[in-house]
């Protein structure tokens, strides 16, 4: 075991840690660049996934964009962007479009097939009751969707935490800085320690979309009563929103 | 020979060069689905037999897909060395997490009536794992057998970081010496070849599941 002792006495190893090219700064570098491209990526796809779900058109699209994404090598993306001209190159804009090139698939297939799981009879009776076709996506269709949606978020957090680190190939920040390093230098316990400090933040975006998606799950049963004082025409008044 | 993204004249110069890559690509897939495929049948069977190994089982596929490749590759090179054995450990490893996942939820799924009808009419466990379980979890299992095979046609790239990463070998190289054709039909054939396995798969799934054809895969 003595790569675990070694691992812990570089993790312990305050040098490891500080300057620019320490192991905090990689790490804030990784959790930016990670938070930045599943940011926009679920600001593009989302929307986009919900509106597909909600007119129920597309469904092909959705789901063969997510087939081929996962086809596309992001190492392939992030080489062939590096290449490219300005504005892209040796840039943070190369490394962050291909890791939201990488998100998107699992979150589009997520909100799609998560709005084309509503029950068909809450999304009756909130037309029923009158509310507009935006009501219904806004106050019905959204929060029962929301569990699948939360769900794609963290397949794509996790995968884009993990895959952050090939931007090191190409030369970016992040930590897999730590592995491209430690593997050139033949330093077995600097890229044990980028791997295990990959894998722990993994895990910890995994737990926080855990949390998160409890958060959003809909209280009640599909059917739930809509409590009192809503009234309908009010958005909230969704059969199972959240409470 | 000029730097352009598209060049006629890389394509036929190279051609042995590119062939080559992709065979070896090729091969490194098949090798990996193949093996994975054959290990993950066994635990998943675990898996269900004993419930607290489900979770095990679960929770350690989910700990190995958060190792980014870069660092499993590099990591598993002390032990194999540069090979192209280094790669496919890693990329059976990760499609091992798909197909266990698949094969458990799939096999769990199998409606009890159907079960108990079988065993009613004297299907011992064996027959009816084979011939009553198993092809009705089929479509859920191809479903992830898809998946960890066009996941893993674009993740033998990153094997270049060992010197045997198929395509991505071609890639990297592309990247050092900044060779654009190079990369672009590098990136492209890598791309056709996880569609083309896809495409097969499928051509399989609707073969051996002749009972929902005609219906949407």
């Amino acid at each position: 075991m003595s790569w675990f002792t070694d691992l812990v006495a570089w993790l312990g190893n305050g040098s490891n840690w500080t300057g620019d090219a320490g192991a905090l700064a990689l790490l804030r570098q990784h959790v930016l660049l990670s938070v930045v491209s599943l940011l926009v990526a679920a600001l593009i796809v989302v929307p986009l996934g919900l509106w597909l779900g909600h007119i129920g058109k597309g469904g092909v699209v959705a789901l063969n964009i997510g087939n081929v994404g996962r086809a596309v090598p992001t190492f392939a993306i992030l080489v062939l962007l590096t290449l490219a001209p300005s504005p892209f190159g040796n840039s943070q804009l190369t490394v962050v479009t291909s890791l939201v090139l990488f998100a998107i698939p699992p979150i589009l297939t997520n909100t799609y097939v998560g709005v084309r799981e509503v029950d068909g009879a809450a999304v009756d009776a909130a037309r029923g009751m009158g509310m507009s076709g935006w009501q219904v996506l806004r106050g019905v269709e959204l929060p029962l969707a929301a569990p699948f949606i939360v769900q794609g978020l963290r397949l794509g957090g996790v995968q884009v935490v993990a895959t952050a680190t090939i931007a090191a190939l190409v030369g970016a920040g992040g930590l897999g800085r730590l592995i491209t390093q430690g593997f050139s230098r033949q330093d077995q316990p600097m890229l044990l320690a980028g791997a295990v400090l990959v894998g722990a933040l993994a895990l910890v975006v995994e737990a926080l979309f855990e949390l998160l998606e409890r958060a959003v799950a809909p209280a009640g049963a599909p059917g739930r009563r809509a409590r009192s004082g809503s009234t309908p025409t009010g958005a909230t008044v969704a059969v199972g929103a959240s409470d | 020979m000029r730097n352009e993204w598209i060049c006629g004249e890389y394509l036929t110069s190279r051609r042995t060069e590119l062939l080559d890559a992709l065979a070896l690509h090729a091969q490194i897939t098949v090798i990996s689905l193949v093996v994975a495929a054959l290990v993950s049948v066994p635990l998943a069977l675990v898996a269900r037999r004993w419930r607290w190994l489900e979770s095990v089982v679960l929770g350690a596929s989910t700990i190995i897909y958060t190792v980014p490749s870069l660092a499993l590759f590099s990591l598993l090179l002390p032990f194999t060395g540069l090979s192209p054995t280094t790669v496919i450990v890693g990329l059976v490893l990760y499609s091992l997490t798909i197909l266990v996942r698949a094969l458990v939820t799939g096999l769990a799924a199998v409606p009890d009536q159907v079960v108990e009808a079988a065993q009613g009419m004297g299907y011992g466990p064996t027959r009816l794992l084979w011939q009553v379980r198993f092809p009705l979890a089929l479509p859920s299992i191809m479903a992830g057998v898809r998946v960890a095979a066009v996941s893993t046609v674009a993740l033998t790239t990153v094997g270049a970081v060992v010197g045997y990463g198929g395509l991505g070998d071609l890639i990297y190289a592309g990247l050092r010496s900044l060779f654009k054709p190079q990369v672009l039909t590098a990136s492209v054939l890598c791309v056709v070849l996880a569609l083309v396995v896809d495409l097969l798969l499928l051509g399989i799934q609707r073969l051996a599941t002749p009972w929902r054809r005609g219906r949407p895969a």
